[in-house]
């Protein structure tokens, strides 16, 4: 049903999002007449935050650091120019991003396969529930720093390993949302499957999944921006076999290359990002036709 | 109004108690019956027992004691709330029971829109629930189980969150739906007029543990007219199941 009171303040708008799995285009958020206001709202308040920050930078990098100690921050035209506009650096950091992007992918789908799996075994049985519950909170506890070493162990250095991590660090929020999602469908909804004699497969296919993908695409967009977190991170420990982004980082790092270093933390985020909106879009596509973020 | 002679009847109650495992005791030594041709409207204080009535005769829940004799197979049970599946349009909502019991691909499509002309919801078959109006769900829930023809129908208050004349409608719409389709309708409710002016008979629980404490037969003939509301016989009827619901309170 749709909110009458849309003069909502923009906090309240955007706790709206984040409780509503971040669904951004539904109707009644943002509406017809009031969309180009919104619009300068919304862009505004940005774009001179980042004008203020670049002008804080070159403040830092020409007035707080003297010539010796630049490197720590480059300026940011040295940085467009050496790290973005110098082909043979930037391509550099594009093929890293991209390594590491197939690393975080791959375990994505895996993390992907296994949480759904787990999530759809407990959501057919309490007693794998429980059996299973305390082992991911506790899996999810492990700080991703002490089970680098382990993972190096056991499956050395290479991109298998850096796929482990990737899976070990999104599986959690993926079993998480699609167990609440499974759980989610109302009783009476069940009911009525119970009044026509549905069986196990068929509730769970048509009731109990299709009520599930807001909170599965609400544990997706969590899990992939973490997966590519986790690429990264095991590039930057492992350090070997095919040069990701996070050999980069270090690289750079060691060699005092400050421009490059920053370009390569910003393509990172961009990479982020983009990986959250690409999660996003698909989203709208999957349910944006009938999902309700205000509730039904 | 107990068993023996009304087993033959398409929904009977009989010595039907319910104590729930807490310790609640909910109804008590409920009989009664309800034939094709009939329809049948409870009311009753809120809490007394009256959707566990109705949880009990579809199945959803075992009576704790007495018996219901009732053909499952097709049973039609209206909810309170739609309960409509958001992802599905109106179409794919009033097609799923016809799905669920593997009725084809076609017969479903032609017993869905048929069921979506008579509620008169012709035009929004690719709406999705969220875009739909409180009454217009509720048509939707209606068509949907309008589409299995069942033979017993039971209405958990079903127009009780929709407005004043919406609702008036609707029950104009179930009357005629109850005319033409002559099944056996088991109506809850807690509005005194949308039981007299839909039902053949007007059955009155009492306070919890719900037991019937009163039975009016409504005499008026179908159709019967939205002015029906005003005629003096109505309020008579009208007051006397009234004065009857509030001595249940007790
Ligand atoms: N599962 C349950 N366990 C314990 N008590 C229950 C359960 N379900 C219902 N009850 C109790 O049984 C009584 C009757 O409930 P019921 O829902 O049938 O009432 P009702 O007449 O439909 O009320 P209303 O008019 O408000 O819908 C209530 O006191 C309720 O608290
Ligand atoms: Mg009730």
């Amino acid at each position: 049903m749709t909110t009458t009171n849309e003069t909502t303040d923009e906090t309240t708008e955007a706790y709206r999002r984040t409780v509503s799995f971040g669904l951004d285009d539904a109707p009644h958020v943002i509406q017809g007449p009031s969309r180009t206001r919104s619009l300068a709202a919304n862009v505004l308040p940005p774009l001179v935050l980042g004008i203020l920050l670049i002008g804080g930078w070159y403040l830092i990098s020409y007035v707080m650091l003297d010539e010796s100690r630049r490197f720590l921050l480059e300026p940011p035209h040295a940085v467009l120019q050496v790290g973005f506009l110098d082909w043979d650096n930037f391509s550099e950091i594009l093929q890293g991003l991209w390594s590491s992007t197939k690393v975080a992918l791959t375990g994505l789908v895996i993390a992907i396969l296994i949480g759904f799996s787990l999530a759809i075994l407990m959501s057919q049985s309490k007693l794998f529930e429980r059996a299973i519950f305390p082992y991911m909170v506790t899996l999810q506890a492990i700080p991703i720093l002490a089970i680098v070493p382990l993972i190096s162990f056991w499956w050395g250095t290479g991109q298998r390993s850096r796929v482990v991590v990737c899976i070990i660090i999104s599986l959690f929020p993926i079993i998480v949302n699609t167990l609440f999602g499974l759980q989610s469908a109302e009783r009476g909804m069940h009911d009525l499957f119970t009044l026509h004699g549905a069986g196990r497969g068929t509730r769970l296919r048509k009731l109990m999944f299709p009520a599930a993908l807001p909170a599965i695409f609400a544990g997706l967009r969590i899990s992939a921006g973490l997966s590519v977190i986790g690429a990264i991170v095991g590039d930057f420990f492992f350090g070997r076999g095919d040069i990701g982004i996070g050999q980069l980082l270090r690289r750079y790092a060691n060699q005092l290359d400050g421009e490059q270093l920053l370009a390569a933390v910003m393509m990172s985020s961009v990479l982020g990002v983009t990986v959250f909106q690409l999660f996003g879009w698909i989203q709208n596509r999957a349910i944006g036709k009938w999902y309700d973020p205000a509730g039904v | 109004m107990s068993a023996g002679p009304t087993t033959q009847a398409t929904l009977s109650f009989d010595g039907i108690g319910m104590t729930f495992p807490d310790g609640t005791e909910a109804l008590r030594d409920i009989g009664f019956a309800v034939d094709r041709g009939e329809f049948v409207t409870v009311v009753g204080p809120s809490g007394c027992g009256k959707s566990t009535l109705l949880k009990i005769a579809s199945g959803l829940l075992e009576p704790t004691a007495g018996t219901v004799s009732v053909d499952r197979e097709r049973i039609g049970y209206v909810f309170q709330d739609a309960t409509l599946l958001h992802w599905r349009t109106v179409m794919g909502n009033v097609e799923l029971f016809a799905e669920l019991h593997a009725i084809s691909k076609a017969d479903r499509r032609t017993l869905a829109q048929n069921a979506i002309d008579l509620v008169g919801l012709t035009g929004f078959e690719d709406h999705y629930p969220k875009s739909l109006s409180g009454g217009m769900k509720m048509r939707a829930s209606l068509a949907r189980t309008l589409t299995l023809s069942p033979p017993v129908f039971l209405f958990d208050e079903p127009f009780g969150a929709v407005d004043e004349i919406t609702r008036e409608h609707l029950n104009e719409e179930t009357q005629q739906l109850f005319q033409r389709e002559g099944f056996a309708g088991l109506f809850i409710t807690h509005s005194i007029g949308e039981a007299v002016f839909m039902s053949t008979k007007v059955l009155v629980m009492s306070a919890r543990p719900g037991r019937i404490v009163a039975e009016f037969d409504v005499p008026f003939d179908y159709p019967r007219h939205p002015d029906l509301r005003f005629d003096p016989d109505f309020a008579k009827l009208s007051g006397e199941v009234s004065r009857e619901l509030r001595g249940s309170h007790s």
